[in-house]
């Protein structure tokens, strides 16, 4: 235990935990309107699209890949399962199960292609971004749809309070799936024998096909997951946003990529976890929350993530090279 | 053996020995004529592009019919083509130095609002040599800015040995929040004419934007090729410690393929501020992942150490005439997106197969 | 009795034979040695007997009694094979409990048991006296752990033989002392362990006998005990090699290359060396004796932290290695793979990368003319076998690739030439070339340093061999009046 905890000091996951109780304090002391409950379900919602792609990304970052299009899986899953919602009247569990399938058989594609074709995965899935959004777009003609089934307008509303000023909160759908996407992404990586070998593929491809790993089978199922993910996030932002749009998600997925970054995990594979990717995700959240709160207009928020990037992976990799600590390499 | 500590070899096995030298004298190396072939034809990438291009224009030709090759739409794939050009090849420098650049359009974008900014508040009630110079020196700020933003690149890759991806994923990020951060993410137009002319302009009917296209491909191209510099960039793409080994200063070539980088970002902010007469933060988002996908269509490896201009060159013409007949056939320009998309799976794909199965 | 009998196996690719009726039988508890040269058909033998590759019709494999025509990998290890390659295909990103208990994470999937995990780890150590600490990520770990890490996970699949290849390749001396006691505890626990190499190894220390291949086919198997490099070197190649000595003291000749009280804090001390217009100085040491390190600095990667170093009398100090080639300093990496040259580019552009300078003219361009001159003269001149200079440097063999390691630093025309273990990776019918240009360029008045640590190399072919031990230079030796066998009780005392 002592021992767990020592090595836990020394991470990643440490420092960025740090930070961000650190901007915590900072900014209760600095505004009363930053630790309510309202503040941070409010922030829940509002990160879970983002969250729940994250989780998604690093199951793929952890196996050594790299997923571009996820944003364009998303539309896709979106406006299928919410049109076919909408003219058959599907429930519930339809409409989430022609969402993730979508999702999955998008990600499959991307698997098959990065492995049969040996591609690099960056390549393939910046041209199948291009290509599931440029075929929804034009099939669709950018429509956006308005009309939503009535009970997925009204999604749900579980827990519900109501604060001083009558705005009720509770826990929501994004909530509901941001909370359900990190526990599955977290037992599948620490849990369970697929998880472990796809930190195994990522740590070390080729000792993975020695020792009689599956990895076609491996790849499929990490890009299949990813699009899993992206068909969940993608009901998730369009309950929160009350409508579809093909055009608005594209262009989101390197905000992804920079918290996934942000959490610790490498581009080179095998490095990453659940809690750092939180965090990362955490420490975007509060920091552009902060700036609105304490006055800051927010359109300088962008400039402020760029710079808690650009510090944080320089001072990551500032670190790493003191600990190799060789003045030749 | 004018060295007294040869070894000696026993009779049966001189022969055996010696067969090697012997095998160089009888075959003497041939350089030049497979070299020069190979420089044309890229390692065969270019040729393949050629050959696509022209089942292309054969197969839109057949339907489009000659309004295809007419002076009007010749003209306009001219004035489209140099913004996603020039944007193209300041992507393709970092990925030959094995790196990559997100920060391009970003970069772009900001020098586009510096110069903006300088040409609608001064040039307007200056005149004659005043008005000439205020002009100038909008250009030359935006330069500054491309500059800066490269150093702060190359600086952090090089010297902190920060990933490219996430470096420029981080100023990328930074540069675009001072361009809303200060623009408040308001468009700023009305340019004086000569700035209008660069975008919109042509002299003997080839566009202006082309010709600034090719003022910045050309040095580029000879720069790779025929500069130490150059060479530097292609042996650093492949391995870059077996590089600094050779007595290459390896940090500092990649310093200036970031300020290389930065530069032509530069360059593309004149093409577009004047194409569009204005400036805004978002401007061309949408291309940043199409430069990658122009560069590797192109025969650049993402990998690095191996492309050529011409062979970027060659893809940007390939999407462009795509681009053109789809909008000739009234196709949506996401259609375009889609097919780009694909050829790039197809392109890439056949090139690695091609490998393999000459690998064994 | 005997744990693994290979019968008649052959193997072509394409038209190639990689193997030739190849009859090898192991016997439990057994330390065998596998060697040969590059290409004799050593790893397509491993392949053959861990299942990745069949074996053509006719031959036959019989593990443990029980008679098989081909294997598959899952087999293989079911049966008690397991291979440790030179790569050790660890997980660096892993903890150490969980490498060694990978294989539990195979087959349905299903919920990871820790503490299975640490268990089996636990066990696979303690059976054979290894201490390490379960939780650390091997990352963390040295080669030398790493490769007990690789041991324990064979120990956790049961392993019957072991199959280890180059194992002592990157160990210092200490830590090749360890690996041959667990070698020893191995044997006594009746596996089999069998060492791949292409060169006479510290592990013949062990081995009871010795199978040469050369060319697909078995030479032989031997009594280790009455193997020594020089017969197991002829075995090998089918050649003899023997190297006249003769006193040659080149001493008087000018200097060169003068180190006095060189110091880097925990690589090397007070260094102080002289080399001379035309002469071969060899410097041998074990891995780790700081043999490296000096030669970085010499070539200004490495900046020393007191001490001087002249060049034909002047005092320099270098920051970058550019300075260094700038003064006529020329260095060849031990790691020509990964430090010495740029494999996918062209031969061409590896042999002008030192001196892309030299061939700019006007404006800053090289012209095509002059560089494909120099090109064309160095390939002649260093006698390299190339059809065409574009072709990527990798389509090379070994020893012709560094041949273009030499030639471009012979590009840049040195005064001092610092050799770091020059032919590794060289077949040993390819060395004599090697030595031959070195020799030759010696003769034109280059003064070299060739540090080794294959003792033969520098006995035979410098004029004065320096012994380097933990940092310091401890010992002078001329060739002729020494054996190999004192020089190597001074490197390893």
């Amino acid at each position: 235990m002592i021992d767990a905890l020592r090595r836990f000091s020394h991470s990643h996951e440490a420092r960025l935990l740090a930070v961000v109780l650190t901007l915590g304090a900072v900014l209760t002391t600095a505004t009363p309107s930053f630790l309510t409950l309202q503040n941070l379900f409010d922030l829940l919602t509002s990160y879970a699209f983002l969250g729940i792609l994250a989780a998604g990304l690093l199951v793929v970052l952890v196996a050594g890949g790299i997923d571009i299009s996820f944003t364009a899986t998303a539309s896709v899953a979106q406006y299928l399962a919410l049109s076919f919602a909408k003219a058959y009247g599907l429930g519930w569990a339809e409409t989430f199960g022609l969402a993730i399938g979508t999702g999955i058989a998008c990600g499959l594609l991307n698997a098959w292609l990065i492995e049969s074709l040996r591609i690099s995965s960056i390549i393939v899935t910046i041209a199948t971004l291009n290509i599931f959004y440029g075929l929804l777009v034009f099939v669709t003609g950018g429509q956006y749809i308005y009309a939503l089934p009535d009970w997925f307008s009204k999604g749900i509303w579980w827990f519900e309070f109501v604060d001083a000023d009558q705005i009720p909160y509770g826990v929501n759908l994004q909530i509901l799936l941001l909370l359900l996407a990190f526990t599955a992404t977290w037992v599948l990586l620490n849990r369970t024998t697929i998880g472990r070998q796809i930190y195994a593929l990522g740590g070390n491809r080729d000792a993975a096909g020695r020792l009689g790993f599956h990895v076609f089978g491996l790849n499929l199922f990490v890009y299949g997951y990813m699009g899993f993910m992206a068909g969940i996030a993608s009901l998730a932002q369009a309950q929160l946003a009350q409508s579809v749009a093909p055009t608005v998600l594209v262009g989101r997925e390197l905000d992804v990529l920079a918290a996934v970054v942000l959490g610790g995990a490498s581009l080179n594979g095998g490095v990453g976890t659940v809690l750092g990717t939180v965090l990362g995700l955490a420490l975007l959240a509060v920091m552009q929350n902060g700036l609105v709160l304490v006055g800051i207009s927010s359109y300088w928020s962008q400039f402020f993530v760029g710079l808690v990037i650009l510090v944080s992976v320089s001072s990551t990799s500032l670190t790493l090279r003191r600990r190799a600590g060789s003045a030749v390499a | 053996m004018s060295h007294p500590l040869t070894s000696s070899k026993p009779a049966d096995t001189i022969g055996q020995l010696d067969k090697g030298i012997a095998a160089v004298e009888a075959q003497p190396p041939r350089i030049g004529y497979v070299e020069r072939l190979r420089g044309f034809g890229g390692d065969g990438a270019n040729l393949r592009l050629l050959v696509l291009i022209a089942i292309l224009l054969a197969a839109f030709g057949l339907v489009i019919g000659e309004q295809l090759f007419s002076a009007a739409s010749l003209q306009s794939m001219a004035y489209q083509l140099p913004e996603l050009g020039i944007l193209s090849l300041a992507m393709m420098v970092t990925l030959l130095s094995g790196g990559i650049n997100l920060s391009v359009i970003a970069t772009a974008n900001l020098c586009a609002l510096t110069m903006a900014a300088i040409l609608t508040r001064f040039v307007p009630g200056s005149e004659g040599a005043a008005w000439v110079l205020i002009q100038v020196a909008a250009l030359a700020a935006g330069f500054a800015v491309a500059a800066l933003i490269g150093l702060v690149n190359g600086f952090v890759i090089a010297y902190l040995r920060v990933s490219p991806i996430l470096a420029t994923l981080g100023t990328m990020t930074l540069v675009k929040g001072i361009s809303v951060g200060t623009t408040r993410g308001n468009v700023i137009s009305g340019f004086p004419e000569p700035i209008v002319f660069i975008g919109n302009g042509a002299v003997l009917g080839i566009p202006v934007a082309l010709l600034v296209f090719a003022a910045a491909a050309l040095p580029l191209a000879i720069m790779l090729n025929r500069t130490p510099l150059g060479a530097a960039i292609y042996m650093i793409g492949s391995n870059e410690r077996a590089t600094r080994f050779s007595g290459i200063q390896t940090r500092r070539v990649i310093l200036k393929v970031y300020l290389i980088s930065s530069l032509l970002a530069a360059v593309a902010a004149i093409v577009m501020m004047a194409r569009f007469n204005s400036a805004n933060a978002s401007y061309g988002e949408s291309y940043l992942l199409v430069t990658i996908l122009a560069a590797v269509l192109g025969g650049i490896n993402p990998m690095g150490g191996f492309g050529k201009v011409s062979g970027l060159v060659l893809a940007l013409v390939m999407l462009q005439i795509i681009s053109s007949a789809f909008n000739l056939l009234n196709f949506s320009a996401f259609l375009t997106l889609a097919i780009w998309g694909g050829i790039l799976i197809a392109v890439a794909g056949t090139t690695q197969l091609r490998q393999r199965l000459r690998g064994g | 009795m005997a744990f693994l009998e290979l019968q008649h196996i052959s193997k072509r690719f394409g038209g190639v034979r990689a193997l030739e009726d190849i009859c090898l039988t192991l016997e439990a508890g057994e330390v065998h040695c596998l060697v040969g040269e590059n290409g004799s058909g050593k790893s397509t033998l491993i392949k053959i007997i861990s299942g990745v590759q069949p074996p053509e019709a006719g031959g036959r494999i019989v593990i443990a009694g029980t008679e098989h025509t081909r294997l598959t990998p899952v087999e293989s290890t079911r049966l008690g094979v397991q291979v440790i390659y030179q790569d050790l295909s660890l997980f660096p990103n892993l903890t150490v409990a969980e490498n060694i208990a990978v294989s539990g994470h195979l087959g349905r999937p299903r919920v990871v048991d820790w503490r299975a995990i640490d268990e089996t780890a636990r066990s696979a150590m303690a059976r054979i006296g290894v201490v390490l600490d379960l939780h650390a990520r091997v990352e963390t770990l040295s080669i030398a752990d790493r490769q007990l890490v690789a041991i324990c996970r064979a120990m956790a699949a049961d392993a019957r033989l072991v199959i280890m290849d180059e194992p002592t390749a990157s160990l210092t001396r200490h830590e090749v002392d360890a690996l041959l006691s667990l070698v020893r505890e191995l044997k006594s626990r009746n596996i089999c362990v069998v060492f791949v190499s292409h060169r006479l190894d510290e592990v013949m220390e062990v081995a009871e006998r010795v199978t040469v291949l050369r060319d697909g086919r078995k030479v032989g198997t031997y009594d280790a005990a009455e193997m020594d490099d020089h017969r197991l070197a002829v075995l090998m190649t089918g050649k003899e090699f023997r190297y006249d000595l003769r006193d040659i003291d080149l001493t008087g000749r000018p200097v060169v290359l003068e180190v006095e009280g060189l110091t880097r804090r925990g690589e090397y001390e007070n260094v102080d060396l002289r080399v001379h217009e035309g002469e071969i100085l060899g410097i041998t040491g074990l891995l780790g004796s700081g043999r490296t390190e000096l030669a970085l600095s010499l070539f200004g990667m490495n900046p020393a932290d007191s001490g001087t170093i002249r060049i034909a009398g002047r005092p320099l100090t270098m920051r970058t290695n550019r300075e260094a080639i700038e003064n006529g300093v020329a260095y060849v990496s031990e790691d020509r793979l990964t430090l010495g040259l740029v494999l996918d580019q062209s031969i061409s552009a590896n042999t002008v990368v030192t001196v892309l300078d030299r061939l700019a003219g006007r404006l800053g361009l090289i012209d095509p003319k002059r560089q494909r001159e120099t090109v064309r003269r160095w390939i002649q001149d260093l006698g390299i076998k190339v059809s065409d200079p574009a072709n990527p440097v990798k389509t090379l063999s070994g020893g012709n690739q560094q041949r273009v390691v030499l030639a471009k630093w012979m590009a840049t025309n040195p005064r001092v030439l610092i050799l770091d273990s020059p032919t590794v990776g060289v077949d040993i019918s390819a060395k004599d070339g090697i030595y031959e240009i070195v020799k030759r360029l010696a003769a034109e008045g280059v003064a070299v340093i060739m540090i080794s640590d294959e003792i033969p190399e520098v006995l035979f072919h410098s004029h004065r061999v320096l012994v380097m031990r933990a940092g310091r230079l401890t010992g002078e030796f001329r060739p002729h009046r020494t054996s190999e066998a004192e020089l190597r009780v001074a490197v390893n005392a």
